[in-house]
């Protein structure tokens, strides 16, 4: 099975408000709210922990959820936020960007 | 209910600043006759100051930030503050004029991921325009800035304060935002200076022409809705706040001071005295202005239009109390509805008494 890797954009603003985090896009103001599950996700999505790692380490053990049906519920979920622009997803480690002055 | 709506609601709820407006320089390259500010420094903050700042507001879960000014461009590290707020994640929004924005900025402010920009503009005409904010070729400069923000693909604003001198022109303004194919908002709001100088308010569009605005389609939307008498208030409005400056959102001048609303100035503690956290929760101030409902405004509680009124607590502060009417939001329900505010009722008018006497203060009972 090909892993894959997930990273947060740096296009986004976001923010936890009382356990769900806030999470906006800064390219089309679309904003969304994640569940405790999904943050966790999200919290992880460094580009170098493979998804599976992610959802076995902060999903199945936090949550007690069946590795199975967790990683299908976080393969639809990335692929949402992916959709959005606010995930980055690839079958290789993905380099954080971080904004910067004069290093495009 | 959107789910900004519902944020607002659960940050209320665990009390957090999500919203904060912080200007980073009181000094403007522009000198418009209606600004509220002392353009002199005071003594601004600092990079490193701002920066803590910054860190403080995140931990203590700001998510819009918005920079502002005089001039935020006159600053020369402000795009360092963005680059660092942005790496603090925070939903950044920058007010400016525009006119120092040439293709670089537009290109760093893109790169960074501002979500928007504001700008202030006043009129189509340079000769209104130019003699507002009192630089020649600023309509020009400003108009280039947002072709070069558009170019980059990041959402723009035109703001325009409607005033005597730019009264003809809002459609010419609003023709021209459409034109740049940017948003258009126009506030007739014209507020008191920081150091409670009224002259400025000479400046406000007579309330007879309000309705002109208040029954433009392409402003207001719905303009029967809009313009309907207010509904009875039920309990959930009487029990409710009557906006959320010092609840969750507040204002952090260019010396640390912290203010409910920039239109709202109390001196509610500094930034270079205590921490943000410190100030948030125990500031004497903002518990005052916590503890209002509506039911608690002196005249405005009998008031028709108490749950529909754009009633602004910092300008009834600047009247002289904040749980007073702000008689310059008391004409605007006046003159959106037809229906006179209790606080016209009380003095015995049935209109608002002419524009120029409005603006001094409270009419004789």
């Amino acid at each position: 099975m090909t892993a894959t890797y997930i990273a947060r954009s740096s296009a986004i603003a976001s923010r936890v408000l009382a356990g769900e985090t806030m999470v906006m896009s800064v390219l089309d103001s679309t904003f969304f709210t994640l569940n405790e599950v999904a943050s966790a996700i999200w919290r992880a999505a460094d580009g170098i922990t493979p998804l599976h790692e992610i959802v076995a380490r902060d999903v199945c053990h936090e949550f007690e959820v069946p590795i199975d049906e967790a990683l299908a519920d976080a393969r639809e979920f990335v692929r949402e936020l992916s959709a959005h622009g606010i995930l980055q997803i690839s079958d290789q480690p993905i380099l954080p960007t971080v904004p910067t002055i004069g290093t495009p | 209910m959107s789910l900004l709506h519902e944020m607002n609601e659960r940050a209320l709820a665990h009390g957090v600043p999500l919203s904060v407006h912080i200007d980073v320089t009181y000094r403007c390259n522009e000198r418009c006759g209606h600004c509220y500010l002392d353009h002199d420094d005071h003594g601004e903050m600092t990079t490193a100051e701002i920066k803590s700042i910054l860190d403080q507001l995140a931990a203590a879960g700001t998510f819009f930030l918005t920079f502002s000014g005089g001039e935020v461009f006159l600053r020369r590290d402000f795009l360092e503050l963005v680059a660092y707020a942005r790496q603090l994640l925070f939903n950044v929004k920058v007010k400016t004029n525009a006119v120092m924005i040439r293709e670089r900025e537009a290109q760093e402010l893109r790169r960074l991921g501002v979500e928007q920009v504001q700008i202030s503009l006043y009129s189509h005409r340079p000769e209104v325009h130019d003699a507002i904010t009192r630089f020649p070729g600023s309509l020009a400069k400003s108009v280039r800035a947002i072709r070069f923000l558009k170019a980059q693909d990041i959402k723009v604003t035109i703001a325009n304060v409607l005033m005597k001198d730019n009264f003809a022109d809002y459609k010419g303004t609003q023709e021209l935002a459409h034109e740049l194919g940017v948003h258009y908002t126009l506030d007739p709001t014209v507020t008191p200076k920081m150091d409670g100088d009224r002259s400025v308010l000479g400046l406000r569009v007579a309330g007879e022409s309000l309705p002109t605005v208040f029954r433009d389609e392409s402003l207001v939307g719905d303009v029967a809705a809009y313009c309907a008498p207010p509904p009875a208030p039920g309990d959930d409005i009487m029990d409710g706040y009557p906006c959320s400056a010092g609840h969750t959102s507040c204002y952090i001048t260019p010396y640390a001071e912290v203010f409910p609303c920039v239109q709202f100035p109390i001196v509610c503690g500094n930034l270079r005295q205590q921490t943000f956290e410190e100030i948030w929760r125990n500031a004497p101030q903002f518990h005052e202005v916590r503890s209002i409902r509506a039911r608690d405004l002196t005249t405005c509680s009998g008031c028709g239009h108490v749950g529909t009124c754009s009633r602004c607590p910092g300008l009834a502060y600047m009247e002289g109390d904040m749980r007073g009417p702000s008689t310059a939001d008391c004409e605007k329900s006046f003159y959106r509805t037809g229906i006179p505010s209790e606080n016209m009722r009380r003095r015995g008018l049935t209109a608002p008494p002419p524009a120029g006497l409005v603006q001094i203060g409270s009419l004789p009972a």
